[in-house]
Formats: structure tokens, C-alpha cells, sequence
């Protein structure tokens, strides 16, 4: 049986995104009429929680549990705010894009549903500079949105209202990470906040705010609609719904899929990728865009899934593959990767900081041929630095997995570097 | 109590702290940087990091930041954790990547943090093998040097600039490793208080650009504990002395007062103890009228012979900015009914006052750090950030009250700084709207940035507005009539905030020149106590002992001397004080006229030292040692930092007690020193009685040696006069003090009065200070030194006759009233001597609301011709919005500007309407 599509179901690439009569009439905006008109935020919450929906912007914590933190009642703290996180930023991913794009009142319904479970007084869409189609899809939308009384006052007369406006951000990595990003908003330097407190008690202007990701926010409504069971039915292991998986690197055909949470990575590369293009051969590939650990070739039948990913040493990310082959220097890759990370370092704590900066300047020495003895016990000593709880947000932690894994993994490439004094795919 | 467990031994440490405070409080060493005691946790710099146990079977542990994370009961870490140990390492190494390798030449090398924690980690070769990243400096003004390229991102600049102390034009730019601290172009940092960024920064970033011009090294520096003189606070100061020359003044840490931080105007307001313009030796007008330079012991010989005759007919004029022995040994010699406080009539008057309300109020006069604990606080009257700008500082951390008791609520810690500012919201208008702070003074100050909204006021009106705000209080206070419906709902905001409040605090002073406005701020305060309030009432002082000058009493102001030299006076002894900074110019001429012979002692040749016949050099805070009383009534001991070797430069106390010795006057036979006189005060002034127990006295040893003022390090003893001899000089004696002027002594922390400067084995930078307290950031070791001389009057709380409202301000057509505006830079007589400071004050102009200057057909910077009892200015108009309708600023104390008695109603016209276009001030 064909894996059932949800996400991207109405989403025709090359084609303009349904407008909400479209929407409408492939059962848009049922969700948001049947949670504000039969269920109360908490049964929200509560189908949520047990859908066993996990955050899809890289990190998988319960979302219900998550919404759940936000202190509700009468001697709450207000407003409260709710934050769609669609600052898409990680190397290698365009899932969050492909969504806003092609299916926005999707994202805008998810969005106003998530309000309500958490009882958000407002909403921003946090949006990434360079989506640009996307602000126009989100804009377009937004206004059809409110003018059928979607957003606004006493929305579909339920007697909640909520304010959406869409933010874009001005530009960088950083601003995804969700407490640099409620500075951001709030017209401060994009650095991230100590936590706790966590933005949930303490968030936006000092107020409970909630902060999903795009692809988190778009399985909602079918949650609602259709049930945590339904939900939870549709994956191949223990995590639950479907995926936006991608691949790029030397594959035939490079692309996005929404596939069931857990197939695994074999097949997204040999059969939606159509395997690696002739000549290439398959040494490892970042599971969930440039922040996690390389998994190497002989643990391709893992699942793509939290758990199975965790335990085969990566993370699932955001689930964008980006393969290395043969022919491709390893430490040019891995260069690559941690001269952007060093550049988006927000500058606040020092292993993120200088570390980064090092790391990628020794990188780039011994990518030159200018490699010494001991430079990669430097570069290991440096990841390790960059360790859980050691920084101050996990920019490094994610910065250190490609670079760890690949000391670890593709040893011989850097040690061949520094005895050969070249880089031997030149 | 919890107790923690640090490699294993049990320890208790206070309620509430974080891991690196309590462990640097338990006397542990662990490098820091972003953590500061008075500014608290960011986790910026990672490099206190621990290694922490989930509990005695956790052998694996993880490492956790020590400033981030909460010493709980039960908290098990380890310092000495191996990988803790290399983390800290290579924290250190990551930060010393870009720092370049300049310490011989950098300014901050010996007293470094950054030199003292890479040491302390064991940091020694470096990897990074690659090219440095490089920023240009800026120009920061001419108190702060700026070195970008050696700056470790501890983002404690900022952090000081922004959140404590209110500045807006430091910030970081940038990104990842290329984070620039700096303004957004050249030019001089705006905020007060940038000298402290020297002492935030860990390194030689933010240097002390003065110092630079007369570079010496802290372990070069003979240093001593002193008070700053630059105004009424009484910050505790450290000034630096090497080859005779005061090199620099830096904070001396007092729990209660200052705390860690200074003003530039305390900190760069030095340097007129260098001034070529200092009387070094006695000068007397000879025949041809030109002063001449005469020996200590010809001048004492003939002021003998002339006071001997005479003791009925001397007049004393004593001074607010002398200290109390000096006043005190003035009023001796001419007795008690003839010694006159250096001030007009009316601010002595004031400065009477206001000592007498703090006397009998039941309200407590607040420590500065009081202030900086107060959760609501109404300012009446006062510019706080011009008068006593330390005071404004305190006044600024009221909002982080509030801050920290609403995020207490969602269990975040005092000691998380960012969270609870960020929790705070305290950029959104709704918070200002709520904000406890408020103020009512005739202009905008610097301070109602966090204050809420009101609109500056007469000082009638100010004191108005005091008086409901007591009424509202409590109805035993008189009512005010004819209140405007505004001013009364105001009132009831106010006075519902003060009683809300846990540790209220009431903020007036005679800055405005109102008597009335201090009453009204006295009968709030009052209010509030009779409410079972936990009330401070706190005054501002304008000058280092006008408190002090107070509490002595004087027979009158200078125009009362006038009166009675008028009736016949052979001399005249003026203390330290330049006349003609107080009065206008023809009653101090009529006063010098009427007296035969005009004694000066002084420190610099000013008008009034001119116009003597005989002007003595009086030794300056930095050559001396006495006591100040600050605005609070605390009494504190200041202490001699360079001795003035063979120049006739005296303590005026001791001047004094040689003219009334060669006199022949008995009373000074016993002053050998400056204990005697302090016991001789106690006896005659019982209000000083605990003046002689504040600091040990000079017969005071440790371990039977005295507290050696320069350091152990202490370079070229043998050598540095060898110019002129090269036997090695034998120490000056200091029979004052139990300082010594050498490197010898007591090696150990001295008592905390009498703390030199702060050091401790690998701890040579300012952060030093943690060793000398009780906890970290906690009061010194000992206690923090001074004694309060005014305590809450325990005597009923009922309000006094006197105390009503004056009837409302009404503007009067073509007349303004003229009121003192008041300049943190120029304001102060000794301070503006200073370059930097005189670059930073402003030229003397007038400010008029742009409507009252367009009524005169001016513009900004047209002349404004302004005439006041007889005497005609000519100025400059500056526009100024935030003045009160129907007010005119004068500001006073600048260089060029005449005393003027203020408030006072004046006539203005334009200019253009006037014949000719003389010289900006026209004396008429």
C-alpha cells in the first residue's frame, strides 16, 4: 500500500499554491472550525500528546508536552504569545519552504490551532529573509485568511481571537534557534537566552511563548481532524506520522519527500534518490542537515527516525540528507560545513565563538597542504569543547557532530592531508 | 543553610547563590570572566566550569558552568575534576587566539584579570598558530582609551554601560568571532560613568586614558584608602602616587556606599592636585603689592604676632569641601561665634536645614546601596545624575527591583542578570507606565528614561506636589489647596506605589534652592513611617563635607562675616574656599575690603587667594588625612597618598594649630597629631563623638608594624631619587595615620578603613576585592568603613507647623524665574581643573523653553541679555524643552560664571534688542 501523503498533499510544485477556496475545498480550515467549536485547548493539547508528535525543526521534543509548560488559568501571566519558527536556515533543508510555499494555508490554520491549544493572545510567523515567495504566499494568504474570519476577533464566532503577523527576519542562522529568535522580534541582538527559564514560562517580551517549527505546526490540523491514532498509524517505527525527507549530494535525483517517520536512509537514497549517480560511490551522508553526525555506509539500513538515529550515533534533524561520495574531499566538506558555522556563531560564548573560528582556519591549513602534526588532536580536542552543556546554545553542539564524526569516521582522509601536505582529491 | 560538597568536603554556603559564588566566597579560586559580583551571571564565557555529581555514586558527573548553576543542598562538584581542569584550559586558550601578546606595553598588565585567570588555568603555549583578527580603536573621549584588539568578548563593557548604568551609545556589533565593542562612530562615551568600564573590562580593552599620561604600574603605585571630594556622596576612592604626582584615582569598594563603581567626575576630577596652579609655599602680598614667596616659619612667625593681639577681631570662614578638622580647628581659633560656614546665606541656610530634617525625621537617611535596594522611590526637586551622579546610579537599579521580585515569582534567581532583565520586558511602554520611580523637579534629568511619566515643575510646585503626595499618605499631613485634578491623581499614584512598595525611598536636596521642597520630601517620608513604612529619606549634599559643615553649625553664611567684619575685623581666615564661587563678587570684594588682613589657606591660587594678604598652601584630599561627612551623615576617614615632601604644603588642621600655636592660643598645645584633634572635637561636638572610632588611630599596629601603603613589588625604592642622591631617602614620617609611606609592613589585610589597595596572591586586578570581603560582592571583611552620625529620630511622627504648602507657581509676563541648572562636567569647582572634565562641560548659556525664546525673538545660540538684582549676563539661549512653563536655567559653578543666588526672578531680552555686542558676560 502506497504511504499515505498529509503534509504536502496539495502542494503541486511549479504551480501556483491553492488559494482558500482550493484550500477550502480539499477540507482546509475543518480542523480550526471543529477545534474552536467542539474541543477546549486542553483536548487540543491532549490529542496532540498522544498523536506522539515530535518538534520537526531538529531537536523531536513532544510538542504536546511542550505546549503543556504554558502556565493557562485565570492568574496566568498574559498575553501569551505563539511564535511559528520558519527561519529555515540549516544547510542542506528546504522542507519548511516547500510547505510555505506551496500549501500556506496550511501552515496559517496549523498555526491558528496551536494558538488556540495554548491560548495565544498573539501570533508572529518568524519567516526567513530570503524566503521571499514564501512572505508573498504567507501574505496573500493571510490577508484571505482574515478576511474569512480565520484571524482576527472571535474567530468563526467561537469567541477567541488572535492577531497573526508575519515577521521576517533579517537573516541569520542564529535567529532559528527559538530564544535568539524572541530577541530578535523584540528588536535585540539575535543572541540566545540562558535556560531556564525556558521561553515557555519566560518567553516573548517576558510572556509564556510557545515556538514551533513549520512542519511541526502543518501535522495539527490532521491531528485534529483525523485523531492521534490515525497519526500515530502512519509511521514505520516509533515515532509517529509522516516526514519531509530530502537528499542532495551526488544522487541521481535530489529531492523532497513526505514519507512515513522512520523509512529508512537506504531507501530514500536508492529508491527516491535513485541512488548515487554513476561513477560515485557512497561513503556517509548528514542525516538531518549539516548539524548532525555522518552516518557511514554500513549503517544505511538505519531508520530515519529520532530513536533509531540516536542510537546508530546521529540525530534526525530536520531530515535533509546531504550525502558525501567518494570522489568529494571529506575535510573540504567538513571545511565547508564549520566556515558556516563559524559565521553564524552569534559571538556570545567562547567555545562557539573562538573555538569555531579555529576550527575552521586549522580546517582550512590542512585542507591547503599546511597541516601539522597534532592539528588533529587539536580539531578533536575543539569538538570535544563544543560538548553538551559546554556552550551556551546548541549552535556548537551541532557545529561539532559533522566535525567529530567525520575525525572519527574519515580519519585516514585528514591524516592523509597532513602527511601528504595536500589535499589528495586535487 | 544548604551545604554543597566540593571534591568531596561538605561546605555550607548562603541560600539563593550560584556554584562559582559561593565557591570564590568559600575562598576557592575559579577563573571567571562575564560573572562580576555586582552584575551577576550571563554564562557568556564558559570559563568557570565544574564537574557536577548527581550524587556521591555519580562518578562519571558532568561539567556545568559554576556561574549558571544553582549551589543547592546537597550539590556535589569538583574544582580539580581533570576534564574540568582541561576545559577551563582550553577556555582559556580560545580566548587568548586573538588577544594580542602586548602586555609590556598595555596599560592593564599587572593588574589584569585576563593576565591572572590564564595563569590561574595553566595556560602557557599557544596553538593557534594563525593570523590574529584585528579591529581599529576608536576615540572614546578623553577618559577611556580603546584597544578593541584585546578584547575577549566577556560582553561586561556593555552589560555595565546599557543595563546598570544606563548608557546608550556603547554597544557589541557584529558577529562570531568579530564582535566589536565600541560606539557606532567616534566620539566621547555620552554616559557618566564609562571610567568604570576600565575597572568591568578584565583586560586592556577600556583603559584609564589620564593615567596613560602619567603611566605607572599598580605594583609601581604608592596607593592609600581615600574619599572622593567631588561631591556629597562620599564614594571610597583609591588614588595612585608615584615620583610625587597623582596618577589616578580608582573605585575602593564599600559595601554600603559605592559599592564597585565610581563617576568620571570622582574618578578623572584629580588632577588639579597637579595643577602648576597649586600654592606650594606661603605667599605674601609685599610692598609693591605682588605676592611673594616667604617660609613656613616667617609666615607663622608673623601670623603669631598679628592674631596674638587681636583673638576677639578674626573672623573664620570655613568651607563645605574642608574636612571636618580643618573646620574644626578654624572654629577653635576664632571661637564658635565667629566662624562662619563659606557659603551664601541661603545655602548655608539650606544645607542647616536640610541637616536638621534628616536629624528629626523617623525615617532612616539611606546608605547609597539602600538606595540602590529600594523598590519605589520619588525624587523631589533634585537632578540626581548632575548633582550626585552615584546617587542616580543607586536610583537606577530601583527598576531592577522590581525586575527581580516579579521573576522571583517564576523562581528565577537574582543572579540570573540576563533572564531577569529579559523576563522584565523592559523595553515595552507598558513597563515605564508602571514604572516605582518618580520625579518632580524643575527640569528633565538623565533619569526619567526609566522613570514614569511627569512634567517638570517650579520648585513651588514640586514641593506642592510632595505635600499631597504626604496627604495622601496619611491624612495628618496638611492638605494642599487648590490642587490641580492632574497633580492630585498624580499624588494618589505616587503615594499608592510608595505604600505598595516594601523599601521605599524619598530623594530631595537644596539643589533647587528650595527649603520647601526638602520639607515636603520630609513630611512624605514622615508620612510613609507613620504608615509602619520601612521608609529612607535621602538628601543629596553638593559638596565632600557640606554635611559635615552642617552638623558643625556656623554663626552664619559669608554674608553674615560681611556684617560683622563691616564692624570691625583685623583678619580674616578663609578655608579652603573660593569666595567668589559663592556670593557675587561685590559683597566678597566689600567683605576682603573690610577686613584689614585676608588670610587664605588653599590649595590653588583662585580669585579670593589673590586678593589675600597672605595665602598659605593647604594640602588637597590626596596630601592629607581627615574625615567627610556624606549626604547620608556617614563620617569616613580619607588618608594621605603622597607625602609633600620639602614644600610647605600642610594639612590646613595643622596650619591652623601652628598660627594658634605661635599665637599663643593654649587650646592647641595638646594637637600632636591628628588623633588629639579628632578626641578634641568629640569633646567639644558631642554629634562627632564616633568621628575618632573609624579608623584605627595612628598609634595602631599590625602584628606590631604599621600598613605599608606601597606594594611588596614596589620598584626602584633604591633608586628612583638617585638623580638628585644616591643615598636612599629615609621614608617621610606619617605620625597621622597607621599608614607608612614604604614598602614595609604588614603584609596581610589590614583593617578594612585602612585598606591601601586590593591584592591577593593571583589575584593583581581590581577583582582582587573578593578576597577581602566576607562573601563575594558581600561587605568587607571587618565591615564596610564609616559611622553614621544621623540615625531616625525615635520622637513622635506628627507633622510639624511649619510644614505647608507654598501656594502655586504663577508665571509672571516678561519675567522668568531663573533656576540653577547643574552639570555633572563643570559644576564642580576642583573637578572642571581636570582636561578631560572641562572638555566635557558645557560654556555657561541660559536655557529657555523654545516658546519663551521665540517670544524673545531669539533663536538657539542667540544672546540673551538677562538682568538680576542689578547685575546684567549677557548668554547664549539654549533651547531647552524640558524645562517647567515660566522657568530660565542658569547653570552654575562653570568656569566664567559669576554666583549667582538662585531661584531668583530675572528679566531677559533679546539681544537684537540691545546697543552693543560686547563680551559674552557683562558684569554690571
Amino acid at each position: 500500500m502506497p504511504a499515505e501523503i498529509v503534509l504536502t498533499r496539495n502542494i503541486r510544485p511549479g504551480l501556483e499554491p491553492p488559494d482558500l477556496k482550493a484550500y477550502e475545498r480539499a477540507g482546509g480550515y475543518q480542523a480550526l472550525r471543529k477545534a474552536l467549536s467542539s474541543m477546549t485547548p486542553q483536548a487540543v493539547q491532549e490529542a496532540v500528546k498522544k498523536s506522539g508528535l515530535r518538534g520537526r525543526g531538529g531537536a523531536g521534543f513532544p510538542t504536546g508536552a511542550k505546549w503543556s509548560f504554558v502556565p493557562l488559568g485565570s492568574d496566568a501571566p498574559r498575553p501569551r504569545y505563539f511564535i511559528l519558527n520558519a527561519d529555515e536556515t540549516e544547510p542542506g533543508t528546504f522542507k519548511d519552504r516547500h510547505l510555505l510555499e506551496g500549501d500556506p494555508h496550511q501552515i496559517i490554520e496549523g498555526t491558528i490551532v496551536t494558538s488556540y491549544a495554548i491560548q495565544a493572545d498573539v501570533a508572529f510567523i518568524f519567516l526567513r529573509w530570503e524566503y521571499r515567495k514564501a512572505a508573498r504566499a504567507l501574505e496573500k494568504a493571510l490577508s484571505e485568511a482574515t478576511a474569512a474570519g480565520y484571524l482576527g476577533k472571535n474567530i468563526l464566532g467561537s469567541g477567541y481571537s488572535l492577531p497573526l503577523h508575519l515577521h521576517v527576519s533579517a537573516g541569520r542562522y542564529i535567529c532559528g534557534e527559538e530564544s535568539a529568535l524572541i530577541n530578535s522580534l523584540e528588536g535585540r541582538r539575535a543572541v540566545p537566552r540562558a535556560k531556564p527559564p525556558h521561553p515557555t514560562v519566560c518567553g516573548h517580551w517576558g510572556k509564556p511563548t510557545i515556538v514551533n517549527n513549520v512542519e511541526t505546526v502543518a501535522n495539527v490540523p490532521h491531528i485534529v481532524l483525523r485523531g492521534p491514532e490515525w497519526f500515530a498509524g502512519l509511521s514505520l517505527g516509533a515515532d509517529s506520522g509522516t516526514k519531509l525527507y530530502s537528499a542532495s549530494g551526488r544522487v541521481k535525483k535530489p529531492g523532497l519527500w513526505e514519507l512515513p517517520m522512520g523509512t529508512p536512509l537506504r531507501e530514500i537514497i536508492e529508491q527516491r534518490a535513485g541512488g548515487m549517480q554513476e561513477g560515485f560511490r557512497f561513503r556517509g551522508a548528514l542525516p538531518g542537515g549539516a548539524s548532525t553526525d555522518f552516518v557511514p555506509e554500513d549503517r544505511m539500513d538505519v531508520k530515519m527516525d529520532f530513536g533509531s538515529l540516536e542510537k546508530a550515533g546521529s540525530r534526525l534533524g530536520t531530515g535533509a540528507l546531504v550525502v558525501l561520495d567518494d570522489r568529494t574531499c571529506p575535510v573540504g566538506m567538513v571545511l565547508n560545513l564549520e566556515r558556516f558555522f563559524a559565521r553564524e556563531s552569534c559571538g556570545w560564548c567562547t567555545p562557539c565563538r573562538d573555538g569555531l573560528a579555529w576550527t575552521a582556519r586549522l580546517l582550512q591549513a590542512i585542507e591547503e597542504g599546511e597541516g601539522r602534526p597534532g592539528d588533529l588532536e587539536t580539531l578533536d580536542g575543539l569538538a570535544k569543547s563544543m560538548g553538551p552543556g559546554l556552550t551556551f546554545c546548541a549552535l556548537a553542539l551541532g557545529a561539532a557532530e559533522p566535525l567529530a564524526s567525520a575525525l572519527r569516521l574519515f580519519r585516514d582522509d585528514f591524516e592523509r592531508h597532513v602527511a601528504q601536505k595536500r589535499c589528495p582529491w586535487r | 543553610m544548604p551545604t554543597i560538597y566540593i571534591d568531596n568536603a561538605p561546605y555550607p554556603v548562603k541560600d539563593g547563590q550560584n556554584l562559582l559564588h559561593a565557591c570564590l566566597s568559600l575562598g576557592f579560586d575559579i577563573p571567571y570572566f562575564c560573572w562580576h559580583p555586582a552584575m551577576h551571571s550571563v554564562g557568556a564565557c564558559r570559563q568557570c566550569a565544574v564537574k557536577q555529581f548527581k550524587n556521591a555514586d555519580d562518578k562519571k558527573g558532568r561539567i556545568v558552568m559554576a556561574c549558571m548553576t544553582p549551589a543547592a543542598e546537597g550539590t556535589r562538584i569538583s574544582i580539580d575534576d581533570p576534564e574540568a581542569v582541561a576545559f577551563r584550559k582550553l577556555v582559556a586558550e580560545l580566548l587568548m587566539t586573538n588577544h594580542p601578546h602586548d602586555c609590556p606595553i598595555c596599560d592593564e598588565g599587572g593588574e589584569c584579570h585576563l593576565q591572572d585567570m590564564t595563569v590561574m588555568t595553566g595556560h602557557t603555549y599557544r596553538r593557534f598558530r594563525f593570523r590574529k583578527r584585528t579591529h581599529r580603536n576608536q576615540n572614546l573621549g578623553p577618559f577611556v582609551n580603546h584597544e578593541m584588539n584585546r578584547c575577549i568578548a566577556c560582553y561586561r563593557c556593555v552589560r555595565f554601560y546599557r543595563d546598570y548604568a544606563g548608557g546608550r551609545d556603547l554597544d557589541v556589533f557584529g558577529a562570531h568571532h568579530y564582535v566589536y565593542f565600541g560606539r557606532d562612530r567616534d566620539g566621547a562615551l555620552e554616559n557618566e560613568f564609562s571610567g568604570n568600564l576600565v575597572e568591568v573590562c578584565p583586560t586592556g580593552v577600556f583603559t584609564d586614558k589620564t593615567l596613560k599620561e602619567h603611566y605607572t604600574r599598580k605594583w609601581d603605585m604608592q596607593t592609600a584608602p581615600s574619599i572622593c571630594v567631588h561631591c556629597g556622596i562620599g564614594c571610597n576612592t583609591i588614588p595612585g602616587e608615584r615620583y610625587g604626582l597623582l596618577r589616578c584615582v580608582r573605585n575602593r569598594f564599600n559595601g554600603e556606599v559605592n559599592g564597585y563603581f565610581l563617576c568620571d567626575r570622582g574618578r578623572y576630577g584629580y588632577e588639579f592636585v597637579n595643577s602648576s596652579n597649586r600654592i606650594r609655599q606661603p605667599l605674601q602680598r609685599g610692598d609693591a603689592g605682588e605676592k611673594e614667596a616667604i617660609t613656613r616659619e616667617s609666615a607663622l612667625r608673623y601670623l603669631g604676632e598679628i592674631l596674638h593681639r587681636n583673638r576677639q577681631r578674626i573672623i573664620g570662614i570655613g568651607s563645605p569641601r574642608a574636612s571636618l578638622e580643618a573646620n574644626f580647628a578654624l572654629r577653635t581659633l576664632v571661637g564658635p561665634d565667629r566662624f562662619f560656614a563659606g557659603l551664601s546665606e541661603r545655602d548655608n541656610g539650606l544645607m542647616a536645614a536640610a541637616v536638621k530634617l534628616l536629624r528629626e525625621s523617623p525615617a532612616r537617611t539611606p546608605s547609597l546601596q539602600d538606595v540602590a535596594r529600594a523598590d519605589a522611590a520619588l525624587v523631589l526637586g533634585e537632578n540626581v545624575p548632575n548633582v550626585a551622579p552615584m546617587l542616580a546610579f543607586a536610583l537606577r537599579q530601583v527598576m531592577l527591583q522590581v525586575e527581580i521580585r516579579d521573576t522571583a515569582k517564576v523562581g528565577i534567581p537574582r543572579w540570573e542578570d540576563a533572564a531577569v532583565r529579559d523576563s522584565a520586558a523592559r523595553f515595552s511602554a507598558v513597563f515605564i507606565e508602571k514604572a516605582p520611580l518618580f520625579i518632580s523637579a524643575p527640569t528633565e534629568t538623565r533619569l526619567c528614561d526609566i522613570a514614569a511619566p511627569t512634567s517638570p515643575a517650579s520648585p513651588d510646585d514640586t514641593a506642592r506636589l510632595g505635600f499631597a503626595v504626604a496627604h495622601a499618605i496619611s491624612p495628618n499631613s496638611p492638605a494642599v489647596p487648590a490642587l490641580p485634578a492632574d497633580s492630585l491623581a498624580l499624588a494618589g499614584q505616587i503615594a499608592a506605589t510608595l505604600l505598595r512598595a516594601e523599601r521605599p525611598i524619598v530623594v530631595s536636596g537644596p539643589s533647587c534652592g528650595s527649603e520647601k521642597v526638602m520639607q515636603a520630601a520630609a513630611s512624605v517620608a514622615r508620612a510613609l513611617r507613620a504608615a509602619g513604612r520601612n521608609v529612607g529619606l535621602c538628601f543629596t549634599a553638593p559638596e565632600c563635607n557640606s554635611v559635615g559643615l552642617a552638623m558643625m553649625g556656623a554663626a552664619g553664611g559669608i554674608e553674615s562675616a560681611l556684617k560683622m567684619a563691616a564692624g570691625g575685623a583685623d583678619v580674616v581666615i578663609v578655608l579652603e574656599n573660593d569666595l567668589y564661587q559663592r556670593v557675587d563678587a561685590a559683597s566678597v570684594d566689600a567683605l576682603l575690603h573690610a577686613a584689614r588682613r585676608v588670610i587664605v589657606l588653599d590649595h590653588l591660587a583662585h580669585a579670593t587667594a589673590a586678593q589675600s594678604e597672605m595665602a598659605l598652601p593647604a594640602a588637597t584630599f590626596a596630601e592629607s588625612e581627615g574625615t567627610l561627612v556624606n549626604n547620608e551623615g556617614r563620617a569616613q576617614r580619607f588618608f594621605k597618598v603622597l607625602d609633600p615632601g620639602s614644600s610647605s604644603v600642610r594639612e590646613s588642621w595643622r596650619w591652623l594649630r601652628d598660627i594658634g600655636r605661635a599665637s599663643g592660643f593654649a587650646e592647641f598645645t595638646p594637637w600632636r597629631n591628628l588623633d588629639d584633634v579628632l578626641a578634641a572635637m568629640a569633646r567639644e561636638l558631642p554629634c562627632f563623638g564616633a568621628v575618632p572610632g573609624i579608623a584605627p588611630p595612628a598609634g595602631f599596629r599590625a602584628l606590631g608594624r604599621k600598613i605599608p601603603r606601597q606594594p611588596h613589588r614596589y620598584s626602584g625604592r633604591t633608586a628612583m631619587h638617585a638623580d638628585s642622591n644616591v643615598h636612599e631617602p629615609q621614608p617621610p614620617d606619617d605620625p597621622d595615620s597607621a599608614l607608612a609611606f614604604s614598602m614595609e609592613g604588614f603584609p596581610g589585610p589590614p583593617p578594612p578603613s585602612l585598606i591601601p589597595r586590593f591584592w591577593a596572591p593571583g589575584w593583581n586586578s581590581v577583582q582582587a576585592v573578593a578576597k577581602f570581603q566576607d562573601e563575594a560582592g558581600g561587605p568587607l571583611r571587618g565591615g564596610d568603613p564609616g559611622r553614621r552620625l544621623i540615625e531616625p529620630s525615635p520622637k513622635s511622627v506628627d507633622a510639624a507647623a511649619d510644614e505647608t504648602a507654598p501656594s502655586p507657581f504663577k508665571a509672571r509676563p516678561g519675567e522668568w524665574l531663573l533656576v540653577p541648572l547643574y552639570h555633572v562636567f563643570g559644576s564642580e569647582e576642583l573637578s572642571v581643573l581636570s582636561r578631560g572634565v572641562a572638555e566635557l562641560a558645557p560654556k555657561p548659556y541660559l536655557a529657555l523653553r523654545p516658546e519663551d525664546l521665540q517670544r524673545l525673538g531669539a533663536a538657539d545660540g542667540d544672546e540673551i541679555e538677562l538682568t538680576l538684582n542689578g547685575v546684567t549676563l549677557r548668554l547664549p539661549a539654549k533651547s531647552a524643552p524640558g524645562l517647567a512653563h515660566g522657568l530660565a536655567g542658569l547653570p552654575v559653578g562653570l568656569p566664567g560664571m559669576p554666583a549667582v543666588s538662585l531661584p531668583a526672578w530675572a528679566v531677559l531680552r533679546g539681544a537684537a534688542t540691545t546697543e552693543d555686542g560686547g563680551s559674552p558676560i557683562v558684569k554690571g
